[in-house]
């Protein structure tokens, strides 16, 4: 797997990571060799093979669509620094 | 017997329950000063609780909680600072469990950030081995099993998404049991890997880790994978997983034990599982970290945890605060992670991971059905030393899960004895067959 600093600047956006130079020098060389290793998986048939995305195969558990008592608003907010008149406030979109 | 008999006394009232937390927290202090096992201590809820204990299966016995499951009004960060004053308004399922049994809430145990780690030392609050301060705890539960070695009158909470409960319980010569994925409901787990996270118990007697493990597992009306099945039965026989490689002090521990559970009359024969050996690794960690990748992007300084001014547009907001909080192993997580499910590249790592994960459980499946319990030592290696581990390269450090990411990553249960202070042999039984792990550790 050939890894740049370009592909690595464009994977850090998507993740909303702002690396420092040091930070990306490292992570090139480290990464690296990581994805070279993961790599060994190509040598797996796994032609007709499905996707495990979890270890069992579970089925849909779905409960009756009562209303029950959930968090208060105050409850919600409790955690948050900048909120407004009951609401979250966040950074400007636009 | 210690916790058995102290539990049925107080359920007899002939116990103060409050003088012995009291007792339970001084000491908890004091080897928090030295051994840093607690992020949070806490005391207030622990005093409430045995001041209204309830008679239960769990009556006024002290019980941890890794950091990464909500404990309502009590810092819960996962290890993180990004998470750094969060203070969760629920309770996860596992901790109302406990209260509504008469447990007692002593507080948060450190452990690595997010669970990112086998050492425990990717976080500001590093456990030290109970045995030797200059050495790790194992990770990523670490604190938990550290206390758990200290204390006799307790039992810990821990969580494992790829060894996390049996590695620091080898490191620290305690009992680490993981049950099957879905067994025990994740609702208020702080998430690393939602189809790898598994909640499970420390202790340092069988019994009484197989009793805590009945108090917290069972359906959750919040939880979509919590499932349980009635258990297989059959003779014991131990399959020994071949191929792997660890330190002849583990080895001859390892096959000597062996040796007396033959003499017990146990069959034992050995195994291959070829595929697991070459590629769970690599398999486990693509998953996790793209799993972790995702989950981990709800950390923006928005509603909870590290908050600051609101300046710049929403992209620089959240970039600031993540590149700001996170630590450079969570960094470096999410960075494989989103690469590994971005276009063009989904398919070749992402995708092709999860079937190599169905072949590997479905390897696991044909050894099951000649053998109920398989078996090979928790760890290759004993405890490092802090030293030692900063030397380590990350792809150094991800292969010291080398022998526990394959249950991990088939969602299978597995417990770690201790065969002595610094190492454990792992037993690991077919889905639901948690009885297979109980059984065999009682022979212990």
């Amino acid at each position: 797997m050939r890894l740049d600093k370009k592909l690595l600047k464009q994977v850090a956006d998507n993740a909303r990571l702002k690396l420092t130079e040091k930070e990306m020098d490292e992570f090139l060389k480290e990464l690296s060799e990581v994805l070279t290793a993961f790599s060994k998986l190509d040598e797996v048939d796994t032609k007709n093979i499905k996707p495990a995305f979890h270890p069992i195969e579970l089925k849909n558990k779905l409960r009756e669509d009562n209303v029950k008592k959930c968090l208060t608003q105050n409850q919600a907010l409790s955690n948050s620094k900048n909120n407004h008149r009951g609401y979250f406030k966040g950074p400007r979109i636009i | 017997m210690i916790i058995k008999d102290y539990i049925q006394d107080v359920n007899l009232g002939n116990i103060d329950v409050v003088d012995t937390i009291k007792n339970v927290l001084k000491d908890v202090k004091r080897i928090n000063k030295e051994y840093n096992y607690f992020n949070v201590i806490s005391e207030e809820l622990a005093l409430e609780l045995a001041k209204k204990v309830k008679k239960g299966k769990l009556a006024g016995l002290p019980i941890s909680i890794k950091d990464c499951v909500c404990v309502k009004d009590v810092e819960s960060t996962a290890g993180s600072e990004i998470l750094k004053g969060y203070k969760p308004v629920f309770n996860a399922n596992v901790v109302q469990r406990i209260i509504d049994e008469g447990g007692i809430i002593i507080g948060k145990t450190s452990q690595d950030e997010f669970g990112f780690g086998s050492f425990s030392v990717n976080t500001k609050n590093v456990p030290l081995n109970p045995f030797d301060k200059t050495k790790s705890c194992g990770g990523s539960s670490g604190g938990a099993a550290g206390i758990t070695q200290k204390i006799d009158l307790h039992l810990a909470i821990a969580e494992s998404t790829g060894g996390s409960i049996v590695a620091p319980a080898a490191f620290c010569g305690v009992i680490g049991f993981c049950p099957t994925y879905g067994q025990v409901s994740r609702y208020g787990l702080i998430d690393y890997a939602n189809s790898l996270d598994k909640i499970g118990v420390m202790g340092k007697d069988i019994e009484d880790v197989e009793l805590l493990f009945n108090v917290i597992k069972g359906d959750d009306v919040h939880e979509s994978t919590t499932d349980s099945k009635d258990f297989e039965s059959g003779p014991l026989k131990i399959g020994i997983i071949k191929g792997w490689k660890v330190d002849s002090k583990i080895e001859k521990l390892f096959w000597d034990k062996i040796e007396e559970l033959k003499q017990q009359g146990i069959k034992v024969e050995e195994v291959e599982l070829p595929l697991n050996e070459k590629y769970a690794l690599s398999t486990y960690y693509l998953i996790a970290m793209a799993e972790s990748s995702t989950n981990l992007a709800k950390y923006c300084g928005l509603r909870y945890g590290q908050q600051e001014k609101l300046e710049d547009n929403f992209n620089e907001y959240f970039t600031k605060i993540r590149s700001k909080y996170f630590s450079k192993e969570s960094k470096r997580r999410i960075m494989i992670g989103t690469f590994a499910r971005m276009a063009g590249y989904r398919d070749a790592y992402y995708l092709k991971a999860l079937k190599v994960r169905k072949m590997l459980i479905e390897e696991y499946k044909k050894a099951f059905k000649k053998y109920p319990v398989l078996a090979c030592p928790t760890m290759p290696i004993l405890p490092p030393k802090f030293s030692e581990i900063k030397k380590l390269t990350p792809l150094e450090n991800y292969m010291m899960d080398q022998l526990t990411v394959g249950p991990n990553l088939a969602g299978l249960p597995h417990i770690s004895l201790p065969l002595d202070k610094y190492t454990g042999i792992m037993f690991i039984a077919n889905h639901f067959n948690e009885n297979k792990l109980f059984e065999i550790s009682k022979k212990w």
